[in-house]
């Protein structure tokens, strides 16, 4: 059963349609990639299954059941430009929030205190954000998200103002989560990220879903056929007259091949006209190919 | 329920446990006695040079005494102007004081000199003034041949006394002196809800706006609705308010006792130091019992849970609409204040009109703004010690009540569309239009 599915989702701000029909189901305990450029509707979507604004149409269900304001404490939900209260120290605020999703007052100082632990930072809990440097209390901001152990993570740019090891701890917390069982959303513009760590993904691009399914499926529905050769020694242009080339550099051959072409035919071709080869290999494209290719023509 | 109630205790212990919330209240009743004693101190300074002064009185208007008031020496001349002028000591004597002969008996103004180096200020020159005229007064009466006594009866002091013409039993009837204590306790009734709404109004307002900036509050309305957000930090603001009133009070009545105990000084005589002078002790004691008694008169029970209904509703209307104009705002101060406008007009106009309400208490303009919403919470308290008719009260009471409903709902609808707006300059004409946004 899918722990989030839209169906028809539709939300519009005066004149403009900010969300468009969006109908897709993610998988429970999958990290699930939601794509698209800036202004593409992300953040109106993400604050629908947030349940701060209601869709205009279309219906959403998250974890068999539509969703109404009991769900949002199911939900822990990063926004891209986050905050804290500055002047409030970080033990009591994490406190704070998360009473104000449901837990009480011994349960959020149990999951404080074991954050704290993990990320062994227990000399912050006196300590105002204000002090904080940009990296900690982003980590700060990470603990206030999940604090709650919500089945739905909704993570929205979390690597952004990152130095890598930070982004590489959030990281591995993000595995260890859904390791666990959390399900969650990956809301980002940065394709190798999204290669990366998710196993699914969405992408919207004028307030609709223009593309989703699994990382390879994708990859695999976008890929043109293109093949890296390399090869020892020459080769000579009456071997290549009638290949597509694409690249050919450094004892390098990059081909592409019609739809239904067998590669073999064109390896046997090479193979027959004394061509000294020593690799041969798929080349599918990248998500970022994928994503400028659907962007910028949508009618592909 | 439950996460509103989260949400006040925030509000209200973050402020409250402040190191700045606690000097803040407790030092300012303290700034304040001070601040009050130095300026009682400024204001009484007296002249502080003794100056002699040598008086020529032509016309013996003067009876040969005058007497030494604040630092001016009096002596008379028995030269004429000219020979004393030509034997004047500077070093000894400040200035030459002359006082013509009276030529018309009849006439209402006479001129008198001072000649001198230095001018002798505008205090003293209307001590010398006063005590001049006393003395032609005196003069006069003895030249007119009129009888002192008969002169004196002529002032008469009249006091309305109201009286209803049917008396109830059993309660005791309002004397002059009722309308003056009215009036006192309408006028500090008001000024402190108009402190109230305006300092705590705008607090919340700064707050919202700072939460946005933040942007927290994208955090927060994922668990909470904006609604409760915004009730919750106008009811934990409120709150603080209150325990800062009540701080307030207890610290003013330990000060006052304590300055009774150290000193033996009784802190009412210096509350209307110019009465205490004219005014000989016994009518003054009186008139202080009288105002004790009025005191009592009042009927508290009535009064204050009416003043405490209009203070918690005032307060929940304005602030509302601030923490609505702080949603709309981002860190634009000078945003802030065009759009905060609206709020400030009518709760200044308020205030004047509560001064209005005490001298006329039952004109057409106090009625009418006591039971306009904006104005009520400031107006109608100030009319309440004079007991205005029943009517008055149900329908202000009804009206009040119905508008802080309407008021906080139209705020909610505000704030939910503003806290989640950015980049965008917002207009009061785009206010009223979030106000029909669905959600």
């Amino acid at each position: 059963m899918p722990i989030l599915s839209l169906n028809k989702v539709t939300k519009s701000y005066q004149s403009k349609l900010a969300v468009n029909e969006v109908t897709f189901d993610m998988p429970e305990g999958t990290i699930f990639g939601m794509l698209g450029p800036n202004g593409a509707g992300k953040t109106s979507l993400i604050r629908i299954i947030t349940t701060i604004t209601k869709a205009d149409s279309g219906s959403v269900f998250f974890d068999g059941s539509p969703i109404n304001s009991k769900s949002a404490e199911k939900i822990g939900y990063m926004p891209e430009e986050r905050g804290l209260y500055k002047k409030m120290k970080v033990g009591e605020q994490l406190i704070y929030l998360a009473q104000l999703r449901g837990m009480t007052d011994k349960e959020a100082k149990n999951a404080v205190k074991y954050w704290f632990e993990k990320f062994d930072i227990a000399d912050w809990n006196n300590k105002k954000v204000e002090e904080l440097s940009k990296g900690m209390s982003q980590k700060v901001q990470f603990i206030a998200t999940v604090l709650h152990n919500p089945k739905l993570l909704i993570l929205d740019e979390p690597f952004s103002g990152l130095d890598p090891v930070n982004a590489n701890l959030i990281k591995d917390e993000i595995y260890e989560l859904q390791q666990k069982g959390t399900s969650i959303i990956f809301s980002t513009h940065r394709m190798e990220q999204v290669e990366e760590i998710c196993d699914n993904i969405v992408l919207i691009n004028q307030g609709q879903n223009v593309l989703e399914g699994g990382v390879k499926e994708v990859k695999e529905q976008y890929k043109e056929h293109v093949f890296e050769i390399g090869y020892n020694g020459a080769i000579s242009s009456t071997v290549l007259e009638n290949i597509t080339v694409v690249k050919h550099q450094d004892q390098k051959l990059l081909v592409k091949l019609e739809d239904a072409k067998n590669p073999n035919q064109i390896l046997s071709h090479l193979i027959n006209n004394g061509v000294q080869l020593h690799s041969f290999q798929e080349i599918l494209p990248t998500l970022n190919d994928i994503f400028i290719k659907v962007v910028t023509n949508p009618n592909v | 329920m439950n996460k509103l109630w989260i949400i006040i205790k925030r509000e209200y212990l973050t402020r409250v446990m402040k190191k700045s919330f606690i000097l803040f209240t407790i030092l300012t009743p303290l700034l304040f006695a001070v601040f009050f004693g130095v300026v009682g101190y400024i204001m009484s300074y007296k002249n502080d040079v003794s100056q002699k002064i040598i008086v020529v009185d032509s016309g013996n208007l003067l009876n040969k005494s005058l007497k030494d008031e604040n630092n001016l020496y009096f002596s008379f001349s028995n030269d004429d102007l000219e020979t004393t002028k030509t034997n004047f000591d500077s070093k000894k004597y400040a200035g030459i004081l002359y006082v013509p002969e009276i030529k018309e008996i009849q006439s209402k103004k006479h001129t008198i000199y001072f000649y001198a180096d230095e001018r002798l200020g505008l205090e003293s020159t209307s001590i010398v003034e006063n005590k001049i005229e006393d003395k032609i007064r005196d003069y006069k009466i003895e030249k007119l041949q009129l009888d002192k006594k008969q002169l004196e009866s002529l002032d008469t002091k009249v006091a309305l006394e109201p009286e209803s013409i049917h008396p109830k039993d059993g309660k005791s009837e309002a004397t002059s002196m009722t309308d003056k204590v009215g009036a006192g306790l309408g006028t500090f009734l008001g000024i402190l809800l108009y402190m109230t709404i305006l300092l705590y109004g705008s607090n919340v307002m700064r707050s919202v706006m700072e939460e946005k900036t933040n942007r927290v509050v994208e955090v927060i309305i994922s668990s909470v609705k904006p609604t409760q957000l915004m009730l919750g930090k106008v009811i934990g603001v409120g709150m603080v308010g209150l325990t800062q009133f009540i701080i307030w009070g207890i610290l003013m009545f330990v000060i006052q006792l304590a300055v009774q105990a150290f000193f033996g000084i009784d802190l009412q005589q210096y509350r209307q130091p110019n009465m205490a002078t004219n005014v000989d002790p016994e009518l003054m004691s009186s008139t202080m019992q009288q105002m004790v008694d009025e005191i009592f008169k009042i009927n508290w029970w009535f009064v204050i849970p009416m003043f405490i209904f209009y203070f918690l509703s005032g307060y929940l209307l304005y602030a509302s609409l601030f923490a609505a104009v702080g949603s709309a705002i981002g860190d634009d101060i000078g945003e802030s204040q065009s759009l905060s406008m609206p709020l400030t007009i009518p709760i200044i106009m308020a205030f004047y009109i509560m001064f209005v309400s005490i001298r006329v208490p039952n004109s057409q303009l106090a009625v009418w703004s006591s039971i306009f919403p904006l104005f009520a919470p400031i107006v109608m308290p100030a009319r309440l010690a004079f007991n205005p008719p029943m009517w008055q009260i149900i329908l202000s009471v009804v009206v009040m009540i119905a508008s802080t409903y309407f008021f906080v709902w139209l705020a909610g609808r505000i704030f939910r569309v503003g806290i989640l707006m950015y980049g965008k300059k917002v207009t009061l004409r785009e206010l009223g239009k979030w106000m029909f946004y669905k959600d």
